[in-house]
């Protein structure tokens, strides 16, 4: 899918992050009197998988919300594709989240009233695709995530590892450029979290989806490409 | 790794030649680390001489004769014996990322440093072992989750270790 062309944003040229499909330069955030970033940054390439790790309440969530434009920095700049996102109206911002991210979070975060083939095809029906074609999108994604048997039931009615792997089922439909998972697996057992990072790694790799994954467990990080670790705020790659 | 333990043990499933029996330990246990032959002859001829083992046939061929060993009764006992016992947990009291933590801060070094390059490391180590877990089969991704789950082990450590350098620092160069 192409990047729907930005109304507002200004296309940045000749900057640190340019060649970087995002890069985050040098950001600060606080919340009250607590500095949750302290010039942090990060650059990923396109397809790429990075695992940003840290202990809790290091600013590792903070950095992955500021990175897909959920949090607005105080300072730095947030640049995606050329784009400082900064500075795109918060419509842009409402798109690209919808069309170019996609995000998985630890408890899923599925909506319970909906059946979670409704939860994979909500994503294109809010772009405007088709129900049917929506519905025959998100059955094709839970059989990739290996879930389809569970298309007709509730959220509520499926074990963590099912839900999850729907979760990453409806993170993935649009085909989005940048993944953002935020501890994917930190509400699972070993197997089943293993399972979920088989698969999204695996489903992101063959779509050349990026990847942004949180996570405080050395195993789960061990799927991706590299690590950035985050510490009091401040990013240290290795 | 016991390797004259596993030798018994393998030889319970049936005599067998000192090659077969190498082969056979080196496609189960030995992914990394095959045994050398000079070990399994000498493993074979310990275990003959105290009576865990015997030599049920020798075949004559154009080299030395080979050969084949059988577990006796007393083996089979002392193979019991040893899949009953459980293993020494190893207590890692003594490590070498500990000594050149304490050293860098004893020498005003930045000892976040000593720790994140071994991190790298270990994720490194990791990245290689979850990629061989990906192409492996279920023996392969066994072997590898034991490895993964030590080195996450010493990954916590690092961490704990990681957050506790300030008071580490005043303590080691009180």
């Amino acid at each position: 899918m192409s990047a729907p062309q930005a109304a507002t944003a200004t296309p940045v040229s000749g900057c640190p992050g340019e060649g970087n499909l995002i890069s985050c330069i040098n950001l600060t955030k606080g919340f009250g009197s607590t500095a949750a970033l302290d010039g942090a940054s990060l650059d990923l390439a396109a397809g790429e998988i990075v695992a940003v790790m840290g202990p809790s309440g290091s600013g590792k969530s903070t950095l992955l919300h500021c990175a897909a434009g959920i949090l607005v920095p105080d300072a730095g700049e947030v640049i995606f594709d050329g784009e400082q996102i900064g500075r795109m109206s918060d419509r842009r911002r409402s798109e690209l989240r919808r069309t170019e991210f996609g995000f998985v979070f630890q408890f899923g975060r599925l909506v319970p009233e909906l059946s979670c083939a409704e939860n994979v095809s909500l994503p294109l029906r809010l772009s405007g695709v088709g129900r049917v074609e929506a519905a025959r999108k998100a059955d094709e994604w839970l059989q990739r995530l290996e879930v389809q048997e569970v298309g007709r039931s509730l959220p509520g009615e499926v074990s963590g590892g099912q839900g999850q792997r729907v979760a990453v089922a409806r993170a993935l439909v649009t085909r989005p450029r940048v993944v953002f998972a935020d501890e994917p697996t930190g509400a699972l057992d070993s197997l089943s979290g293993e399972r979920v990072m088989q698969l999204l790694t695996a489903a992101a790799r063959d779509t050349a989806a990026a990847v942004v994954l949180v996570t405080h467990e050395p195993r789960v990080a061990a799927y991706a490409d590299r690590e950035v670790v985050v510490r009091d705020g401040k990013t240290r790659a290795n | 790794m016991s390797v004259s333990k596993t030798f018994l043990a393998l030889l319970e499933g049936g005599a067998s030649h000192g090659y077969d029996l190498k082969h056979e330990y080196d496609a189960r246990f030995g992914t990394d680390r095959p045994v050398a032959y000079g070990q399994v002859y000498a493993t074979l001829a310990r275990l003959l001489k105290s009576g865990l083992v015997t030599v049920d046939a020798v075949e004559a061929g154009e080299g030395p004769d080979r050969k084949r060993y059988a577990i006796t009764e007393a083996g089979v006992a002392d193979v019991e014996r040893w899949l009953g016992s459980p293993e020494a947990p190893e207590p890692y009291l003594q490590n070498v990322l500990y000594t050149k933590v304490v050293l860098a801060l004893l020498s005003g070094r930045p000892a976040i440093d000593v720790l994140d390059t071994q991190r790298a490391e270990h994720l490194r180590v990791m990245r290689e072992l979850t990629s061989r877990k990906a192409s492996g089969d279920l023996v392969d991704q066994l072997i590898c989750d034991h490895a993964l789950f030590h080195l996450e082990a010493d990954l916590r450590w690092l961490e704990l270790t990681a957050a506790r350098l300030d008071q580490l620092a005043e303590q080691v160069t009180r």
